[in-house]
């Protein structure tokens, strides 16, 4: 009471108008009826796709060069640093007559991203020295079972008929962001103490 | 013998029209439901999804059919059946249109004009319990045996206070003719503007009749999982769920025919139209003010939520009653007053 602030809640008598419900029931058929020339909320998902936001990030790619080749090397950066450790990765060594397939001497042959583990932080992205795996704007479809979320090469690597935009996600702070080594997750306990040193 | 052909001819479409009317209900349900609720609602089975009725048909009937062990097989397949028998029944005293003249002589749109109209609907009605009553028994199951007797005492208790409604009704009119009911409305005011309190007991209790919200207590699905069709399956829960939709289809109609003037419209002839226009006209006007209740019937479910058991009864017995004795009264001092009572 000092503040004045506490409310009195008093349960007092219903008045006559209140226990015949009618005006009551009224003033809720009011409310549904205006509710039906109300904007729905509704969007038509496969004909009608919802606004992604610019920063959005889901389906990763693998990009190739301008000449078709793949970029990554599997150096397996993406997958030190992933988090929720979703990617594994096969590597091997180019074969003569694959230069067109594989840009250098080193090539996944096996690379895998758990779409159920991946939490679409975007590390491995920032980590990739070769500018091959980016995320993009689109949806993960959904799937009957668990292995169906298991994505390999060929739901990853972009086709060359087909190219996957990530102009967005190269953006010219994303470029200098790259190529300043310490702020990279990938950055060992040593460098940290030669940098202290300094 | 044409009476016989016009007769025939008449209760096929009166029974067409209302499996068509009470399968776009399901329809016109789901989307007025989906608007109410900022939603879109079925829109994908053809245009506006008006094809929907049909897939859920088509659905009923090929869904598997099973009937529980410890269930009453006889009771269990003509529960249902009683339902919707009684449902559509009622469709035969209510007066659709004036005459129609088809070569020289004269038709009442009307499939049989009994002279005991009132009764016969209340007859068939109190007989519409037995389809829920004994579907929810022979299922032997406790939630169905539940919705079922709540069912039967909800009806039992809410059919007397919608009678003495149509009492006071009955008193004014003079007659227990649908017809004649309807007829007399022609002239001057519609049945509401003299008895305002027996349309509204009527209707609340047509809506505890018609297990519609808020009085659907004997399926509520939060407390009853289904209430009596709980272990219905395939197109004998399909029946159930239709006969609901042909009941309130039919008590739109009676409330439109008790109190709103029925098929009559103002200045309707005026108009200088032939006998057949005008029954046509009037027939129009007539599904146009039984629509206007289905929709009424829809915005209510889609607006209150349902009462609790004690309240039910509580406004049966305790409220509505009371009243309806008191319209009894009223009309009977006014009619004394005013020199009716003879």
């Amino acid at each position: 009471m000092l503040t004045n602030r506490s409310k009195v809640m008093e349960k007092k008598q219903m008045t006559l108008a209140e226990r015949l419900y009618l005006p009551a029931i009224a003033g809720g058929m009011s409310i549904t009826f205006r509710h039906i020339f109300k904007k729905k909320a509704t969007v038509q998902y496969p004909e009608q796709l919802r606004p992604i936001a610019p920063v959005y990030r889901g389906h990763h790619v693998l990009k190739r060069d301008e000449a078709g080749a793949e970029r990554c090397t599997a150096c397996g950066l993406c997958a030190v640093a992933c988090p929720a450790e979703a990617i594994t990765m096969t590597a091997a060594e180019r074969k003569k007559g694959e230069e067109n397939l594989y840009r250098e001497e080193k090539y996944a042959a096996v690379y895998e991203i758990n779409m159920l583990r991946c939490i679409f932080c975007g590390l491995c992205e920032e980590a990739c020295p070769k500018e091959a795996i980016f995320l993009t704007d689109r949806i993960i479809p959904s799937n009957y079972g668990r292995n169906g979320f298991v994505f390999g090469k060929d739901k990853l690597v972009e086709t060359m008929e087909n190219p996957v935009d990530v102009t967005r996600r190269q953006t010219p702070a994303m470029l200098e962001f790259k190529k300043d080594k310490f702020h990279q997750h990938n950055v060992t306990i040593k460098d940290l103490i030669d940098l202290d040193e300094h | 013998m044409t009476v016989l052909i016009f007769k025939i001819i008449l209760v096929l479409s009166v029974f067409g029209i209302t499996m068509l009317i009470a399968m776009y209900s399901t329809w016109a349900e789901r989307k007025l439901s989906a608007v109410m609720q900022d939603r879109v609602g079925p829109n994908r089975a053809g245009p506006l999804g008006l094809l929907q009725p049909l897939a859920d048909g088509i659905k009923m009937f090929t869904k598997e059919e099973l009937i529980p062990q410890g269930s009453n097989r006889f009771l269990f397949i003509i529960g249902p059946g009683i339902a919707m028998l009684t449902a559509l029944i009622t469709g035969a005293v209510i007066p659709w249109g004036g005459d129609v003249n088809i070569g020289g002589e004269s038709f009442a749109l009307q499939i049989t004009d009994i002279n005991i109209g009132v009764l016969y609907l209340f007859g068939v009605v109190s007989v519409g319990v037995y389809g829920i009553m004994i579907g929810g028994w022979a299922s032997n199951n406790k939630y169905s045996l539940l919705g079922a007797l709540r069912a039967s005492s909800q009806m039992i208790s809410y059919e007397i206070a919608m009678g003495f409604s149509i009492i006071a009704m009955v008193m004014m009119t003079g007659t227990l003719s649908l017809r004649e009911i309807v007829a007399q409305q022609d002239a001057g005011l519609a049945n509401v503007a003299y008895q305002p309190l027996a349309f509204l007991i009527f209707m609340i209790c047509a809506f505890a009749e018609t297990n519609r919200a808020p009085f659907d207590l004997p399926e509520c699905e939060t407390e009853l999982i289904g209430g009596y069709h709980t272990e219905y399956s395939s197109m004998k829960l399909g029946l159930f769920l239709f006969a609901e939709y042909i009941n309130m289809f039919i008590s739109s109609a009676i409330m439109v025919s008790f109190f709103w003037g029925g098929y009559n419209f103002p200045f309707q002839h005026e108009l200088g139209l032939s006998p057949n226009a005008l029954a046509t006209v009037q027939t129009v006007v007539f599904f146009g003010k039984v629509f206007a209740f289905i929709f009424l019937f829809m915005w209510v479910r889609w607006t209150l939520p349902r009462f609790r058991y004690d309240q039910l009864m509580n406004l049966g017995w305790k409220v509505l009653l009371p009243l309806s004795l008191l319209n009894i009264f009223l009309t009977g001092v006014v009619m004394y007053l005013t020199g009716k009572l003879n």
